[in-house]
Order: structure tokens, then sequence, then C-alpha cells
């Protein structure tokens, strides 16, 4: 790899370098906080105009040698003023204030960092201080609540698992609504491993050090075509000069679930197959009283140990960071494993004109899972029979018999303790994301630098899959014994020139850089036959290719140009042109541009003095982004694609591969996204209340959408084509309040809010008013049915029911609906759009206290207006599911206690559920004990409990569930944790 | 300064744009090859060829799912016959389903919309199989196989397999005739891309073109039973021919008798005999009975394995207290059973007369649909070989049994409804044979034999629905009988009440799919929907 040759024959020897210092006095003092005089750790102290530095330590204090003639040091910290103080004689004494300094807060943005108070447009930057608490192993959760506009939903509470992040809801239907993630410096991709399915969770969240979320298309457009669903910028811990800090933490945790899916007892069960079933299945209930949910769930324990030294080597800064996290989930087997190493060295030369970062980041995760089907099969299994039949076939697990053949039964419910025990799936996935910029500072004209950014994010997933020729689930195949294998290989090269020039005399500021860029991605398949427990090859599984290396490429050019006028008047104005190889010649290159103003009105003269209005700041922008993730990499070629071995065809004695045409569009282009956003920042009572509001309006057109094309036009029925348009507006509200601010107490209030509306206003080229849209949200029940559409006039992803009749007594009528167009028959001319899952409001609240030592608190977060389809009810809250004719019976739905229905009805609007939330993601503790081990080191300690509650009227076991068709989840466990952090 | 800056920024940029970066972006797949390399040798025609006939029996390119042909449907139930075993039998009183998919009780309800997810998937799959066609013709063309360097026998071979396309495309054109009336009309002259095709003018200008292209292709197919088992023949156009004249009337208002008769004779006189045991029909090794068959859709629990065709037929068909070993499948899926109807044909339902008769008794009269044991389940389709042996899928999931799109009784019966319709160049006394051939081997003796007064209209339809019951014929013969929509005949749930009822005549088409309605305004919908 060249990056290593390069980092050996470049990087390496700077470690033995060593730069003379001459020492001259020594300056000592202390830090604290003005607020209430805690001593503040790892703050900089360094000499005005130097680079010579240290930090404080764990009492706040410092120590640092300065020339003789220095006079001067700055001393910084983040969220505080920076104060600078005249070196005496003494020591010196600093008290830093908090908060007011947040607009010297510099923020990174795309390509650079920029001062908060110069920001033109929708950026939210979260810093560590910030991040949601507890145990937090992947890092998108730890904003999650934290900003305006971002929904952040965890899949499920597997360890490990991922999240569905949107900003301000969805841009596309059928390509990716997926923000881009870039980490320090290097876009990553979406989409996991086989055997780590969230590509995140290979960065330790401890490293993270900020999130910087770029909502609108002026913020966003430098990223160009990737950049429609937002960026969010991953920015980890570097180095601090000085010497070396050591941290550690260790977390423990134990989690269990809050509440299991309500069936029927046992009991309950009994009556009902007494009262309504036949004698034959009367005579298939056992005579146990099986919880099947208390079988496969316990108390799950965590632990989580982090260590980082920062400090630095000769001039040299460095962080080092090793993280260790084990943690079962909550079904039994469940395990995940996280190794993480994290280096960050900062190198600079030539007296500061060349800046070098190298950032190396690897994870190694290992993953045991538990039978996830066993989570499905313990709702409907029959809770009178015994785990265990009392015999050794099957592995001496009960399990429902065809009693003509005596197999397992094909069709029923299989033992979820057997599913589990039955089972040995295990894999392994590695990840390392490394980056090494070069940024030069021109000798001979320092306001212009060149910047060079080499990275690669190179992943590996293998696993095991095991099942014995004895387990009822894999009967009729003689069980498994199967690997799989893929590997992903992303190149990056970026580079970039920036000038930044004051030009007093017009009282401006110009601030630019264009830049090109180009990055590889690259996935490797590997294909591997499938075979039996005992070894032997599963016939007609050998691949016909062993590997695929499905592989894009994008290269970009970019520029933005920042100008500032007296201070007050900035303009912002970035163009970025993509071409991208999932396009045709003629398609592939599309411009980006966008414009920002913004208006500094405290600048004014007539605020400049105001004492209520410590900050205002108007911003408009528009831009315009593009999207082309999310869809086949090749779709634009005519081709032709070669069959397995299972899908042959017969002449005479002789099986022939079939070669098959694909569906393509010639004419594949950008999706494009047009945004425009108007916000006010404001800053009231020094900055105690500060806040943002922000107004929004997303125009996309030529929708990457999945439609039908006129069928006999092409080699598909149903082709992504750029057909259709969306449009989603919303308001956005953040306040972030400091109500108490005393010595010894204090008290932070933040909150935000954001209403969303997303409408699709055209989806075929032809308008027709007796085409309904295009049906999505598959369900469980039946064959091929969904729930969902995307039509006209409404949100994506609506409900698509029959209005259910309701009796007297307001008990639903099985099989009653409203006949909508009155024709006298109910057919799917009927059906409706009802609700749909995509929230109209979203909320965030985070709260936090101190006293003295001690602090405490909560962050709280919640949906509104978001419906569920409710499938565990509709296919499970059935008589006939429960009586099934096919020789078994499965456990039900409490519900149908409540319907007394027979039949399934799956398109019932009885199943769309109001699932507006509000949860309490966390609540906190933290007391600072202070010096510890004879004043070597401080320690912290912590507690928290995570999913505290969750208030709703959603009747499922969880009303966050990605997509709006529930049907059971893997179940969000509340989790306790207590911690320690020690600082020395 | 400012100049300056933008002119080291522009050059820069230029330089790098320029240095050839830009031709990393034609990134091409590593397992796909273009329409050139597939047609540059005759194995790769022949590999064309086989998704040309195997996209009647699979539903994608991986056996059994996962890379789907249709889209917008569950990839297990979008296969040809599948689909068309549901429009044609679902709708009648031959089969009835407990299911709950999406659209499928709509087939019994007689309430089908033009957004009925199975219609739309059958219509797609139709147009599609064509769409198929059309690419294989276009590149099998004589200048193509010449350009390419193909000659000799290789040449002959490529000249056969392009009439077998244009029969295959026939037939589809014939299916979609038949079910939706006027599909939009694509031939090898329609290029891949966005125009939307037309639509055909009018079912009898459909019926013409059919018709023409059988009968141009006649000359260059293989001898009747010449071809290789799976492909099409000179007696697979004929038998086309011979089902498109006896429906002529429905589809034109012009009654063809005497062609049907010509053409089924052709048949019947191309050494075609009955496989002596009707209850092998529709077994594991029945490609042993191409002597009856005259054109199979070949399936194969190994090497051509999907969720749909003779793998659904048997699955579906099991249930309750049928044990699915003597299927030669590891279990049933408790679907599809028929209406008291069809048992009611026969002498008794046991099959000791009329061997025909497979059913497994369960309740006679069907009081809920959703209830297997409601209604006679019928045992017809099992994945044993004669001998009694499992298919070949050791896992008992996929089956071997192939599906004829033709056999031989169908020509029978063919000629002696014509002669009985007015077809001249037949005669009643050759048309007494054949039934009493067909009735022959289904009681073992000529004990079931009829007598030539015995043979009318009704017993044809009768005798149709004994013989040919389950095989996809039912609603093309109900509506050429007047029976499928009247009063005058009616069945369990016809209409979706119990006792069955009459239903409005627009009924007799299938809708257009809105699908197709809305991405291609060319298309105008069937009166009534």
């Amino acid at each position: 790899m060249n990056l290593k040759r390069l980092f050996i024959a470049f990087v390496l020897p700077l470690f033995c370098m060593a730069f003379a210092n001459a020492q001259d006095k020594v300056v000592t003092g202390k830090v604290t906080d003005s607020k209430d005089g805690t001593p503040l750790v790892g703050v900089s102290v360094v000499v005005k105009g130097t680079t010579r530095g240290a930090q404080t330590g764990t009492d706040g204090s410092f120590r640092l040698s300065v020339p003789a003639n220095a006079t001067t040091l700055v001393i910084s910290s983040v969220g505080y003023t920076p104060q600078e103080i005249s070196i005496g004689s003494g020591s010196v004494n600093v008290s830093l204030v908090a908060g007011a300094g947040t607009l010297n807060e510099v923020v990174v943005i795309g390509y650079g960092t920029q001062r908060k108070k110069d920001l033109t447009g929708a950026v939210v930057s979260i810093s560590e201080k910030d991040f949601q608490q507890g145990v937090i192993t992947t890092p998108e959760q730890l904003i999650a609540g934290k900003v305006a506009g971002v929904q952040i939903t965890s899949n499920s509470g597997a360890p490990g698992d991922g999240s569905r992040i949107r900003i301000r809801g969805g841009a596309s239907l059928n390509a990716s609504n997926d923000p881009l993630i870039v980490i320090d410096g290097v876009p990553i991709t979406s989409g996991g491993l086989p055997g780590s399915s969230n590509p995140l969770n290979l960065i330790n969240p401890d490293d993270i050090e900020s999130m910087t979320i770029l909502k609108d298309a002026s913020a966003a457009a430098i990223y160009g075509s990737r950049a429609s669903n937002g960026v969010i910028i991953i920015t980890t811990k570097k180095g601090v000069k000085g010497k070396p800090k050591w941290n550690f933490t260790t977390q423990l945790s134990a989690s269990n679930n809050p509440k299991n899916v309500d069936v029927l007892s046992a009991q309950e069960f009994r009556n009902l197959v007494n009262t309504y079933g036949n004698t034959q299945q009367k005579a298939l209930m056992g005579t146990a009283s099986t919880d099947w949910q208390n079988e496969i769930y316990r108390t799950a324990v965590a632990t989580d140990n982090n260590l980082s030294v920062s400090g630095s080597f000769k001039t040299m800064p460095y962080r080092v960071s090793f993280g260790f996290l084990n943690q079962d989930g909550v079904l039994k087997k469940d395990n995940y494993n996280r190794t993480s190493l994290s280096i960050n060295l900062s190198p600079r030369f030539f007296k500061d004109h060349l800046k070098v970062d190298v950032s190396l980041k690897g994870g190694l995760t290992r993953n045991t899972f538990g039978d996830r089907g066993s989570i499905g099969n313990s709702v409907a299994f029959d809770p009178t029979q015994s785990i265990y039949s009392g015999k050794t076939r099957l592995g001496g697990y009960f399990e429902w018999l065809d009693p003509a053949t005596n197999k397992p039964n094909t069709l029923s419910p299989r033992n979820p303790v057997a599913l589990l025990n039955l089972r040995d799936d295990k894999s392994k996935a590695l990840r390392s994301i490394g980056n090494i910029q070069f940024d030069y500072k021109f000798h001979f004209l320092p306001e212009l630098r060149a910047n060079l950014n080499l990275g690669y994010d190179v992943a590996q997933g293998t696993g095991n899959v095991y099942v014995p020729d004895s387990a009822a689930s894999q009967y009729p195949q003689g069980g498994q014994r199967n690997e799989y294998k893929q590997g992903k290989e992303n190149k990056l090269l970026e580079f970039y020139l920036a000038y930044a020039k004051d030009i007093p005399s017009i009282k401006s500021r110009i601030d630019a850089i264009a830049g090109y860029g180009y990055q590889d991605f690259l996935t490797k398949i590997y294909n591997y036959p499938s075979y039996r427990a005992n070894g032997t090859l599963v016939p007609g599984s050998t691949p016909v290719f062993a590997t695929d290396n499905p592989r894009y490429t994008l290269i970009s050019v970019y520029g933005r140009v920042n100008y500032t006028l007296m201070n007050k008047y900035i303009l912002t104005a970035t163009i970025r042109r993509d071409g991208s190889s999932k396009f045709g010649k003629d398609n592939r290159w599309g411009t980006f541009p966008s414009a920002a103003l913004a208006w500094r009105v405290k600048d004014e003269s007539f605020l400049k003095n105001s004492s209520v209005v410590s900050d205002l700041k108007v911003r408009v922008g528009y831009g315009i982004t593009g999207q082309q993730e999310g869809i086949d990499y090749y779709e634009y070629i005519p081709n032709y694609f070669q069959s397995t071995n299972t899908a042959q065809y017969q002449f005479g004695n002789q099986f022939y591969y079939m070669y098959r045409p694909a569906g393509y569009d010639a004419d594949r282009k950008w999706e494009q996204t047009a945004t425009t956003n108007a916000g006010i920042d404001f800053g009231f009572l020094k900055n105690r209340i500060t806040g943002s509001v922000d107004y929004f309006m997303k125009k996309t057109k030529d929708l990457l959408s999945l439609v039908n094309v006129p069928a006999g036009s092409n080699f598909t029925n149903q082709l992504v084509v750029n057909v259709g348009n969306v449009e989603s507006k919303g308001v956005e509200f953040t306040l972030n309040t400091t109500p108490i601010k005393q010595k010894n107490f204090s008290w932070d209030f933040n909150f935000n809010v954001t209403y969303n509306k997303v409408e699709i206003t055209n989806l075929t080229k032809q308008q027709d008013p007796n085409f309904k849209g295009l049906a999505t949200g598959g369900i469980s029940g039946g064959t091929g049915n969904t729930i969902q559409i995307n039509s006209v006039g409404y949100t994506p992803g609506a409900f698509y029911v029959y209005q259910q009749v309701y009796n007297a007594n307001g008990n639903p009528i099985e099989g009653a609906y409203v006949d909508q167009n009155s024709d006298g028959i109910i057919n799917e001319n009927d059906l409706y759009r009802y609700k749909s899952p995509e929230p109209n409001w979203l909320l965030g609240v985070s709260t936090s206290v101190a006293y003295k030592k001690f602090s405490a608190g909560f962050t709280l977060r919640g949906t509104f207006n978001n419906y569920m389809y409710n499938n565990y009810f509709s296919n499970r809250g059935v008589k006939r599911e429960i009586l099934n004719p096919a020789n078994f019976l499965s456990n039900g739905s409490r519900n149908v206690l409540e319907t007394n229905f027979y039949n399934s009805q799956y398109f019932s609007d009885y199943y769309v559920e109001n699932a507006s939330f509000l949860r309490m993601d966390n609540l906190n503790f933290g007391y600072n004990v202070g010096k510890v081990f004879q004043n070597k080191a401080s320690m912290r300690i912590s507690a928290s409990i995570q999913n505290v509650f969750v208030i709703t009227k959603y009747k499922g076991l969880d009303p966050e569930v990605n997509g709006g068709v529930d049907n059971n989840i893997y179940p969000r466990p509340r989790v306790y944790s207590a911690g320690v952090s020690l600082d020395f | 300064m400012k100049f300056n800056f933008f002119k080291i920024a522009a050059v820069t940029a230029c330089a790098i744009y320029l240095t050839g970066c830009t031709k990393d972006l034609d990134r091409l797949p590593q397992n796909a090859v273009t329409s050139a390399t597939v047609y540059s040798t005759p194995a790769g025609y022949k590999q064309a060829l086989a998704k040309v006939y195997g996209a009647f029996a699979l539903t994608g390119n991986n056996g059994p799912a996962g890379s789907a042909d249709i889209r917008g449907i569950d990839e297990g139930t979008s296969d040809f016959l599948r689909l068309y075993w549901k429009a044609q039998e679902l709708s009648t009183d031959e089969a009835v389903v407990a299911w709950n998919d999406p659209g499928i009780q709509d087939f019994h309800n007689m309430n089908w919309s033009s957004n009925n997810p199975m219609l739309i998937g059958l219509y797609n799959r139709i147009v599609y199989q064509i769409t198929l066609a059309n690419e294989f013709i276009r590149e099998s063309t004589d200048a193509k196989i010449g350009e390419r360097g193909i000659s000799g026998a290789d040449a002959d071979n490529i000249k056969k397999y392009r009439a077998e396309a244009r029969f295959l495309r026939a037939y589809q054109y014939w299916v979609a005739m038949d079910l939706f009336g006027r599909p939009p009309f694509i031939t090898e002259t329609n290029t891949i891309g966005s125009t939307p095709p037309s639509q055909v003018a009018s079912r009898a200008v459909l019926f013409a073109y059919i018709e023409s292209e059988l009968k141009a292709i006649e000359g260059e197919l293989a001898a009747a039973k010449a071809n290789e088992y799976g492909r099409a023949d000179k007696a697979a156009a004929w038998s086309l021919l011979a089902r498109l004249y006896l429906n002529a009337n429905v589809y034109t208002g012009t009654p063809r008798y005497t062609d049907a008769i010509t053409y089924s004779k052709k048949v019947i006189d191309a050494a075609y005999t009955l496989h002596t045991d009707y209850r092998q029909l529709m077994l594991a090794d029945n490609h042993l009975n191409a002597n009856e068959f005259i054109l199979t859709i070949n399936y194969d629990g190994l090497k051509t394995q999907n969720y749909g065709g003779a793998t659904f037929l048997t699955h579906a068909s099991v249930g309750d207290n049928m044990n699915p070993s003597n299927f030669g499948i590891n279990g049933g899926w408790y679907g599809i059973r028929t209406t008291k109807n069809i048992p009611n044909l026969f002498p008794d339902y046991n099959g000791t007369a009329d061997k025909r008769a497979q059913f497994q008794q369960n309740n006679l009269e069907i009081n809920d649909l959703s209830k297997f044991v409601d209604g006679f389940a019928i045992t017809k389709f099992r994945n044993v070989t004669r001998s009694g042996v499992a298919g070949s899928d050791p896992a008992g999931n996929f089956v071997d049994i192939d599906f004829p799109i033709f056999r031989l009784p169908e020509m029978y019966l063919i000629y002696a409804e014509s002669v009985l319709r007015g077809g001249t160049g037949g005669d009643a006394t050759t048309s007494l044979g054949y039934i009493n051939a067909l009735r022959t081997r289904a009681y073992g003796n000529a004990s079931g034999n009829i007598t030539g007064a015995q043979l009318d209209l009704n017993f044809i339809l009768n005798e149709r629905a004994r013989e040919l019951y389950w095989e996809g014929h039912r609603r093309t013969d109900l509506i050429r009988y007047d029976r499928f929509v009247e009063g005058t005949y009616l069945w369990p749930w016809k209409g979706g009440v119990k006792d069955g009822r009459a239903m409005p005549a627009y009924l007799k088409l299938y809708p257009i799919p809105v699908t197709d309605l809305t991405a291609n305004t060319n298309l105008a919908q069937n009166p009534g929907y």
C-alpha cells in the first residue's frame, strides 16, 4: 500500500527529530472555572505569537518555560472565552468564563474550519461535553436527540446494531436517504458488511471530539453529489502539546428488557383453544406452561474500557487510544466484542509552515449472533409445550411434527430455545480508516495554503454458520456449515489550495479554496458453496463466479469563496462538479452550486452596545445538491448476466445456464435537490440564552425512483429512472439556556423542536389520476403483501389500507370495511391512504445541573404524529393463526381477545396505530471525586440509566421501528451502568 | 493577489482534470457480458435461447429466488405458470385457494381491478417474455449470424432457435390476447429504451398476427418430435394454431372450426400416442411421457428451482391429513382445492371407474374458502417417479414434474368439438374414436366408452374438465361455452357468494394493469373497468 510506504519513508523519521528549546524562565499557574472555581483540566496555555505551550493538569495547574522576552500567555479551552494574561513575576491564576466564548469557537466544515460567527449555513456542531451519556457503542447515538432536524433511530436493541439517520427527513424514494459521513476528512461508504451491519460501529465513540452536522445546501453543497441528505463530519481527538496525559475510563453495565411482547399466557391460550378449537387441535396442546420470551432473553452485562494518552513526543503532539468493549445482547448467546486502536500524530515543520496530521483508526469486532429467528418464534410458539421433548431426536427439543412423516412440520413455528442453542453463528469484522493530511503554508505567500489528503478505508468481514442436522430449522437440508466473506477497499485523494487574506483598505476579508478529489470504492465479494452439517456439498450451490468486485469511482473539482465585508456582511459561494461512474458518459458530470448570505446584526452600531442582545445573525442560503448513493453501479449499461446453478433450463438431457439481458437506463443521471434555508441565530443576556430558528424548503427533482416502465420497452417492468419530485419543508428551533449560573450551582436547559412535512409531488412521466402509486412496505403474513404506498400528494410510505367499520360498542367488525368508491364491492379500489410513519414533529430536550462536585442530567427525545403498522397484531392476533389447520398450534397476540378476529385482516386501518412517543434516553449522575492516589490522579464517577421510560399510545412493544412496519424487533433494553474516569 | 490565486487554482484544476483520471469513471461489472459477447458463439446463442424458454419456468437468474425478472410482486409468485394458472383456474369451478395473498381472493370474488397485483404480475411476465424473444430474434437474423462468422450447421441451428423464439412470442401473444384482449405490441423492430409501445388495435388484428407468425415459421421449425425435449417443433405451432382457431369466434367473432380440425389433425397424425396410465402424467419422471406431450415447461428439483410452477402445484395442493412424502415433498402449503362441480363430473370420487378422478376427499362443500379441508384436494401432481421414488431434491422443496403446455388429448378434444361446432374436414366417427381413446385409458377398458349420440358439446366441455383439469384451460373453455360469467352455470363462491352468482360480461377480459396505463399513455383500458 502506498500509504504505508509513505508513512515509513516520511513520517517515521520525524519521531527521531529533536528540536532544541531554550529555557529561559518558568511560569506556573492555575486555571479555574469562573462559575464555580473548579479546576479546568486540559486547558491550553500558549505563549502568544509562538507555538510554545502547555496544558493544565487535573488540578488545573500548569508549568511552562517561556522565553525571557515573552510577555503574554494565551489561555484557551473549548467552550470558554480565551483570555490573554500578562506574564508577571508570580504565579498566574486565571478564571475562564464559560459559554460566552462559543462565538469564537471554530467549527469543522467541509474542507476546512470556520469561526462559528462566520457561518452562513445551517451548521450544528456537537462536542464531547454535549454527547449522550451512558454506554454508547456506536458513534451516531452520541447525538441522538441533540440536534434539531436530525432523527436518529437505532435499528434494534441488538449490540453493535446501527441506526437510521435522517437529516430533515429524506430527500429520495429509492436512492439513499442516509447522510454522508466524513471521518477526519475521509468520506466513508454507507452500508455494512456481512457479519457487521453497521459500518460505524468499528469507530470507538470515546475517540470522537466533535460531530458537525451540515444541514442545508449552502453548508453541504461543497460535498456536491453526496450532500442531498446532509453531511455529518466526525472529528476525532488529536494530541495536545504538553506532558503525557492519561485517561482511563471504565464502565460496567447491565441491561434487560423493560417489557415483553404481550402474548397469550398458557392459561389464556388453553381457554381459547378449548373454546374455539376442534378435537384434533385440543389434543395438540401440551401440559406445560412455558414463557418462551423468558427462555430466550436474559440480563446482559457489558464492560467498556478505554485508555488514552495524549501529549507530545519532542514537539510532536500525539494521541493514542485503546478501547475494549465486550457487550452481551439481551438475546441469549448474542455477544459483541470490539477492540479499537486510534493513533493521531500531528507533527509540524518549517516553523509550522507544514502541518502534518496522521490519523489511523482500527477496529476489530467479533460477533456471536443468537438466532434472531428465535425472537419471532418466541411469541408464536405454543406456551403449553415444554422446551424438551424427553427424546433424543431433534436435539432433544420439542418441535411440531408432521404426523404423516414424523418429520418437522415445514409450516409451523420452531422451538425458540432450539433455534438459539442449535445454531453457531460467528463473525469477525476488521476495519481501518486512516489518512495523512499535509497542509503547507507557502513561505513566499503565507496567505496561501496547499492541502493534500490521502486516505483509505478498508474493511473485511468473515463469518461461519453451523447448524447441526438434528436441528428442526434446517432439517430437510441436513443442517448447514457455511462461511462467508466480504471486503471493502476505498481510496481517497484530495488536494486543495486555500487562500485567506484580510484587505483592510476595503474592509474585506477573503477566504477561498479550490480543490480536486478522487475517491474509489471497491467491494470484494467472495462466493462460497453451501455445505450440510456433515460437510457434504449442497447440490447446485457451487457459485458460478467465485468472486465479484463491484466498484465505483467519483471524481470531483470544487471551490468555495467566503467574502466578509466590514465584519458584518458575509457571503459564501460554493461550487462542485462531480463525475460518477454510475452514469453514462453524457450524464455523469453534475454541477452543484450554492450561495449564502449572513448579516451579523449584532455588529451594527445600533446593537453593538446592547446588554440584552448579545448575538444576532440572519442567514439565507440556497443551493443544489445531488444524489447517487443507493443505486446500482452499472444499470446504465446494457449487460447480460448468467444464471446460477439452480436456475438452469433443460433442453433434452442437458441443462443450460441462461443469459439474461438486464434492464437498463442509459439516460440515468443525478437526482437533484434544491434547498432554500433562512435562519436567525440569537443570543441574549451575555449568551445565557442562545439559539436559532431555521426555515427550510427542499425540492428534489429527477428523483431516482423505482417506477413502472412501459411494458415491453425494457428488460424489466420496473426500473430506477429519473422520474418524480418530492418536496419537504420545515422549521427548526433550538434553544440553549443557562437559567442558573452560580459559583456552586448551575443549571443548563436545552431543547430543540422540528416541524417537517414531506410530500411527493410527482411520480410519473405522464399524469394519470387512476394511478394509485408504488407499493412499498412488505409485511409478514400472506405472500408478497405490502402495506404502504408512495403516492402523489402524500407523504412517502403512507399506509394504504381499508377503513375499518366498528360496531356500536366500538369493536372492529371482522371483514367490514368502508366502500370508499361506493361501487358495492370491496376491492383494491377501496384502499385509502391513512397516516404515515414519518413524524411531523421532532423534539429533543437535554438538561443538566451541577452542584459543587455533583452533576445530574437527562435527555428526552420524542417524535409526534407518526404512525406504525402493528404487524405483530395483524399477523398473530387472529384465531386462525393460533388454531392453525396444518396440525400445529401457535401462540397469538392478546390483541385477539379484543378484536375476536378469526381470519387475518392485514389491510385494516385498525392496525395502524399512533406511534408518537416521548422517550427518556438517558438519566445520568456524576460525582467529581477530585484527587486520588496521593494526588497523582483525579477521578470522576458516574452512573446512568438508558432507555428510562417511553410514553406512547402505541400498543406494541416499542413505538420506534424504522420504516413503519412493526414485526417484532430485537427489543431495546434498559441499560444500567456505572463508570469511573481517571485522569493522571 | 486575488487574481493570482484563481490563476493557480485554475491551472492546477485543469492539469489534474486533463491528466486522464476521468477514464476511471468507465467501470464495468466483472461478471457480466455485453450482447456482442453473448452472441459471438453458437453456445452463447443457446444460452440466450435458454433464457427465452427458461423465463416460462423460472422467476429469475438465481434459483430459487434472489434475482427476479419481474419486480413489484413476491418473486416466488412471479413465474409464468403460477400466475397463468391462477388467472385460468381460480376464476373458475376447478380451483379455490385458502390464502390471502394480495389480490388472490379477487379471482373467486370476480372483483379484480386494474390494481390487482397478480394480474399486474402476469401481464408483466407475458410482456417480459415477449421482450426477451424480441431481443433474441433481433440478434439472430441471418445478417447478424453472418457478421459473427457463424455458418454451416451452427447457423442452421440458430435459425431454428430464431423460429422457436418467434413461436414462444406468438404463444405469449395468444395468452395476452386471451386474457387481456389488447396488449402493447412490440416486435424485434422496437428498440430498448423509453419509447412506449403502441397498443394492438383489436383482438382480430392480433389474431391475424399470431396466425401469420405461426404459419411463417412452420417451415423453419424442426419436424414434429424431432427436436430436443423441451423445445418447440412444428407440432407445437400446429397445436397453438388449433387452439387459436377453436377460440377464434371469441377473439374475432368469426368461427374457424375447419382450420381447428385441420391443425389438430396434423398433430394427431404426427405419431403422438397416449401414455397408458393417466395417473402417471404428472409425476417427477413425466419427461418419459414425451410420446403424449407436445411441448413442456421443464422443471428440475436441483437445477431449475423456483417457488412457482410445478413446485407450487404440488406443495399448494397438499395439506392437513395428506402425507407429504406421498407427494415427494417435505410439506404441504394448505392452499388449493376444487369445488364440488369437478368431482361431480365423475362417476365416483374414488376413481374406481374413471381413474382420472384423483381426489383427497375432504369436505365436498366449501363453507370457508380459507379452510383447506373445505373442498376436495387434488392429488394429480406428485413429485414421485412411476416407481414411487421421491424427486431429485433431497430436501423435498423443489419438484421435477414437467408441465405440458400441449398434450395429445387436447388435440382430440379440439377435433371433436370443432366437428360438433360445424367445422368441415373431420367426421363424427373419428371424433368418437378419439374421445373413446381417452375414456379407454381413463377406465382401463372400454367400460367408459360412449356412443355417438352421447357425444355433444356439453359432453365435450365436461370431458375437457375430466381430462385436463388443473392444466390451465378452464377459463378459456367456460368463456367459449358462455358459462364463465353467465347465471346459467354456477359454482360455489363464483362472484364471492357461496352458491355462486351471475357476473357482468366485461369480466371475460381482465383489465389492462393500471401500472402500464400510467406508464404508457398509448394504452386504453378494456370496457367496463
